[in-house]
């Protein structure tokens, strides 16, 4: 067979190589970069930016099942342009990726589509929203919205409601992501209500729960020393939130944002979130860190974070490890771990 | 020590040249055939992988319109939204180029020549002026060289295709993923213009090529055992001359364990050198016969492969493998005597024939086993595998009762034979049989395949005459290249000529099995020349009349049918009328009357037409169509052409065979001569006191050369039944598990003469030089025999 066929195993490695995790620390090649106070216009802000070279739309949601059990639940559409000016038809140089996950305490199902773009196949719109792939849809923001997703053997149906605003990250949206200055624009919708039905090989399984999206969309956001992320996203059991994440490269930058319940953020610098690992567990053949050490001094946050199942790795064109977890030490709740880089 | 030893082994092969080029010789021709053989298999494997995964038809179930027409890109669109991981495939020619456009982000894996893992490759195969990769035999300007695209295509981004061919929100076929997500909506929810064609793993091109491959592998086999027994001549030869050294050596002080491994890492090393030269020989054969080979399989499977050889290294790797697994074999019965020898036993070269007799119950034994084994298969195979089983338990237990049968036969001569001469050389040709046992095993062997082979081939050229015949009936074959242009030309030519035949056809599942239907019209044409294999006594009235269906054979034979079954196209039973051969289909076919052919479906119309019209109108009325209804001549087949064409092909497809043939004798050949050289050394004592009795030394070297052309001809008497028990087999047992299909037999006595005069003309060249090289021995030489010299 054509050895040009062998999608996965050469490219990461080079790739990390001299162009950051996945490439994105690439360069931007006549895209348009962030810039710095930024005003954001909902909805149109809500769909796709073309003149940027990456973007997502990322859903992550903590569930219990009836059983008292708990699940985890991802939906993601990846956008990633081939160059600056859009067409329409085959010649778009718009590529989407949507990845779905539900994972459950003994298993982590994982699903991916490819798409062209400027032929319908995927895409978003801004109003109505909708971001869709194939047959998996992302539909509403405010209430009635509709999320769906399918595997070969998993499905989930869900319907969702907003209960708190958007939240911008960093400086109004603007989140720097190394000393050098690389940046992304950067904002979430933490405050979801979620439930649905969770279609898995040993049964149906109704949920409910709390989902969180986060949005971003940049052309070069990583340094090309930066070899990966990670992400927390955890919801405490007093109502507030925080985000915050560890880039690794040369040296380590970190970035948080503690949000309130009303949905007001406090964007915290480089050095005043730490995470550390406390345990590692062999992760499809790696060594990959899934106890943390969660700190944000200023805030008072000393806490532990627990990934409900170890294994949940994304078995995807571009792999990376994805999960819900467990909050406990001075704050308790749960949340979402991104792990990305991890060889 | 090891200096000494080793320049004493050495020196051995230095003294007897002559049995180091036969070493050599030998193993380097056998290597030669067998690695020319699997270069060739090599390389049309590696086009076949190539085509298939382009191709993507074998591997993975496809959707296509009902009416073969195109599909629209809404249409996948939908698809995907509800559900479908389907990917798009649009083909089309440009000039003799075949092009295909596929999506790289859908497309399952092994169909696109660019994935997700690059972007800067994906980014030139989508955007605007998008890059195209074709095979290394495609010539046109600005296309990049992939030796994994299927010979003549050429790969493209769907988008690029689609405006290169002119054909923008279509496809031709929307390839299906094997693993689809649950919740999917149905294909006739969402597209119910669309049939679902499922994977044809029974016309894969690697399987129905295996069969091709196979024989070709049988005889790079055959011929690398005749090597091996021209090594194994030698090699227990030139240890028996060993012996003397060997002893001496071990009287010195060289311990056995030592010993051996010297004269194994000296074989090997002599194997290398053999195996190169058989290497770099085998390539050079293979690549002159490889613009055959791919004409061949081009014709005869419609298999695309590269003319041309690259040098691959896994049937070099196997050459050597070989011929040094060769070596190790043929030399470790005689290294395993040679270690067991008592140190201090007289180490005179002892007569041939008592060392013989020991091994010749066991021979014997082998012998018979093996031909049972033989009997009970030609009664139970039908397997590929299980065939040439078979075969090999056929040919090595026939060849292993040679020797016992030529003994047998000399012993009875013997008894009758009256004079001193006479008894003399018969007892002396007895005592000879073990010494030339092995070549006349190996001329055994090539000369009953050659019989197995060439009747198989004629039998085959045979029928196909025939057959073509009565599927060529036609005069003329007309093709439109739409259903208006189709009914514009049957206005125009149903006046001017005898008869239109529509060719039409559907693919379609008869009892599981994918089948080609037709739909025939009712013309004294088809009741004149088609023959059947079983039928009932009127198959064409019934399947006008009655709504009966015509099977071939192997549609029969898979689905195990016979004339009375009823099977059904969808659900419209059908009685079967008859089975008729159909050689070279892979899958099966069936007839049915035209009418119910317009019932079943109604949306297929024929786009080819067979003209019936009288011969020496031929001409005029071609000139007339390409003139007035402006069809090209491409479009217009003439039966005699299409006739002249299949048969060339036909015989194309055995010149390989045939050339191996030539090969394989012509080694066997070389066996016999260097068998008899080997034994030239060793005749001397045995021959000297019948010259001292008075017979002189051309009388000597003539009665050489007539007891090997004596024994030639007796392996060829015994030759002749085992050649034609080949031929059955092939035909009876491997064809039909291989294609599906049976071949009649016929015999033809006078190639049969014809083999056999060459076979006794290679054996009597053979034994012409050693028996001038007795014929001069010098007198002192003989008279040696008889002092305290010898």
């Amino acid at each position: 067979m054509n050895s040009r066929l062998i999608f996965i195993l050469l490219w990461l490695p080079l790739a990390s190589l001299a162009q950051g995790f996945a490439g994105l620390g690439s360069g931007a090649e006549g895209f348009k970069l962030p810039e710095t106070n930024p005003t954001f216009q909902f909805p149109s802000d809500d769909g796709s930016h073309p003149d940027f070279k990456i973007e997502w739309w990322y859903l992550t949601a903590n569930l219990q099942g009836a059983d008292g059990q708990d699940y985890g639940l991802q939906w993601t559409l990846f956008r990633t342009a081939l160059a600056p000016k859009d067409y329409e038809g085959w010649s778009s140089p718009q590529l989407w990726m949507g990845h779905a996950a539900v994972t459950t305490p003994d298993a982590h199902f994982v699903a991916e589509r490819l798409a062209r773009g400027g032929i319908g196949q995927a895409g978003v719109t801004a109003d109505p929203f909708e971001a869709w792939i194939d047959e998996w849809t992302f539909s509403g923001l405010d209430s009635g919205a509709v999320l769906r997703a399918a595997g070969p053997n998993f499905a989930y149906d869900m319907a969702m409601y907003a209960i708190g605003p958007r939240v911008l990250h960093g400086a109004a949206g603007y989140s720097v992501k190394s000393a050098d200055g690389q940046a992304s624009y950067y904002f979430s919708q933490p405050f979801f209500k979620i439930e649905g039905t969770l279609q898995l090989p040993l049964g149906d399984v109704s949920v409910a729960g709390e989902a969180w999206l986060d949005r971003e969309w940049s052309s070069k956001p990583l340094g090309s020393d930066q070899t990966g992320w990670d992400w927390f996203s955890l919801s405490f059991d007093d109502g507030s939130k925080l985000m915050g994440f560890l880039l690794r490269g040369d040296s380590v930058f970190t970035q948080a944002t503690l949000i309130d319940e009303e949905g007001t953020p406090v964007a915290y610098p480089d050095g005043a979130f730490t995470a550390e690992p406390i345990k590692q567990s062999q992760v499809a053949g790696r060594d990959v860190p899934t106890t943390w050490k969660v700190m944000l001094p200023d805030a008072g946050i000393d806490v532990v974070v627990t990934a409900l199942n170890t294994q949940s790795w994304m078995d995807t064109s571009i792999p990376y490890w994805e999960g819900p977890v467990r909050v406990t030490g001075s704050h308790t709740g749960r949340g979402y771990l991104e792990m990305t880089g991890y060889e | 020590m090891i200096a000494v030893t080793f320049a004493a082994l050495w020196g051995h092969w230095w003294r007897s040249p002559l049995q180091l080029f036969t070493l050599l010789a030998g193993l380097a021709l056998a290597t030669a055939l067998w690695s020319s053989v699997q270069a060739i298999n090599a390389e049309a494997r590696a086009s076949y992988d190539a085509a298939s995964a382009t191709l993507g038809e074998v591997q993975f179930d496809r959707l296509v319109h009902r009416d073969g027409l195109p599909i629209g890109q809404d249409t996948y669109i939908r698809l995907r939204r509800g559900g479908w991981l389907v990917s798009p495939v649009i083909e089309g020619r440009i000039g003799d180029v075949r092009l295909i456009g596929l999506d790289p982000l859908t497309a399952p894996g092994g169909m696109a020549p660019i994935g997700w893992s690059n972007m800067n490759d994906l980014q030139d195969f989508i955007l605007a002026d998008g890059r195209i990769i074709a095979a290394p035999d495609v010539v046109l300007d600005g296309v990049e060289s992939d030796p994994a695209v299927a010979p003549g295509t050429a790969i493209a981004d769907v988008g690029t295709v689609q405006v290169l061919l002119g054909r923008r929100d279509e496809f031709d076929a929307l390839v299906v993923r094997p693993e689809q997500p649950l919740g999917q909506a149905s294909l006739e929810e969402i597209a119910p213009e669309l049939t679902r064609q499922v994977a044809q793993s029974g016309s894969d091109i690697g399987r129905l090529t295996d069969s091709f491959h196979l024989n070709l592998s049988a005889f790079g086999l055959l011929s690398f055992a005749v090597g091996i027994f021209i090594v194994q001549g030698a090699i227990g030869l030139a240890f028996e001359q060993l012996r003397g050294t060997v002893q001496t050596l071990r009287t010195l002080g060289v311990p056995m364990q030592f010993l051996v491994l010297l004269i194994v890492v000296e074989l090997l090393g002599l194997a290398l050198i053999a195996g190169s030269i058989g290497v770099g020989l085998g390539y050079f054969i293979a690549a002159l016969l490889m613009p055959d080979v791919s004409a061949t399989l081009r014709g005869l499977y419609g298999a695309d492969v590269v003319g041309t050889l690259e040098l691959r290294p896994i049937w070099l790797a196997s050459g050597m493998a070989i011929s040094i697994g060769g070596t190790v074999v043929a030399a470790s019965t005689a290294l395993w005597k040679l270690s067991r020898m008592p140190l201090l036993v007289g180490a005179q070269p002892r007569a041939i024939s008592v060392i013989a007799g020991r091994g010749e119950k066991a021979q014997a034994a082998a012998s018979a086993v093996l031909l049972l084994v033989a009997f009970v298969l030609a009664l139970t195979a039908d397997e590929i595998l299980t065939g040439f089983v078979l075969l090999g338990a056929l040919l090595i237990g026939a060849a292993l009762g040679l020797p016992i049968v030529l003994r047998v036969l000399l012993d009875g001569v013997a008894q009758y034979s009256r004079g001193v001469i006479a008894s003399w050389f018969w007892a002396d040709t007895r005592q000879q049989l073990p010494g030339l046992s092995l070549a006349l095993m190996a001329l055994l062997l090539a000369m009953a395949t050659n019989v197995g082979v060439s009747t198989m081939v004629s039998s085959f050229r045979l029928t196909f005459v025939a057959f073509l015949d009565q599927r060529l009936s036609s005069e003329l074959y007309v093709t439109a290249e739409s259903p208006e242009q189709a009914a514009y030309m049957v206005d125009f030519m149903t006046p001017q000529v005898d008869a239109v035949l529509p060719i039409m056809s559907a693919q379609v599942q008869i009892s599981g099995r994918p089948t080609d239907v037709f739909g025939a019209r009712n013309h004294a044409t088809y009741r004149d020349n088609w023959t059947f294999l079983t039928a009932g006594l009127t198959p064409w009235k019934d399947v006008h009349t009655n709504d009966a269906v015509l099977i071939n054979e192997q549609l029969a034979r898979s689905a195990d049918l016979q004339v009375g079954d009823v099977v059904s196209i969808g659900e419209q039973p059908l009685a079967i009328a008859g089975v008729y051969a159909d050689y070279g289909n892979p899958i099966g076919q069936a007839i049915i009357a035209e009418y119910l052919f317009k019932i079943l479906f109604p949306n297929v119309l024929p786009l080819r037409f067979g003209l019936r019209l009288p011969l020496e109108d031929v001409g005029a009325f071609v000139e007339g169509l390409q003139s007035e209804a402006g069809l090209p001549a491409s479009s217009v087949i003439n039966q005699a052409s299409i006739k002249a064409y299949s048969l060339a092909i036909f015989d194309r497809t055995f010149t390989v065979t045939a050339a191996l043939n030539i090969l394989t004798l012509s080694v066997a050949g070389f066996a016999i001569l260097m068998s008899l050289l080997t034994l030239t050394a060793m005749r001397v004592p045995q021959l000297a006191p019948a010259w001292a009795m008075g017979l002189t030394r051309w009388q000597l070297g003539l009665l050489e050369l007539f007891r090997t052309v004596m024994l030639a001809v007796l392996t060829g008497v015994i030759a002749l039944p085992l050649g034609l028990a080949l031929a059955w087999v092939l035909l009876a047992v491997v064809n039909v598990a291989a294609f599906g299909w049976r071949l009649p037999m016929f015999l033809f006595p006078w190639d049969y003469a014809q083999l056999g005069g060459l076979a006794i003309l290679a054996a009597g060249l053979a034994a012409l030089w050693p028996a001038l090289q007795l014929a001069r021995t010098p007198p002192a030489d003989l008279l040696k025999v008889f002092s305290n010299e010898q």
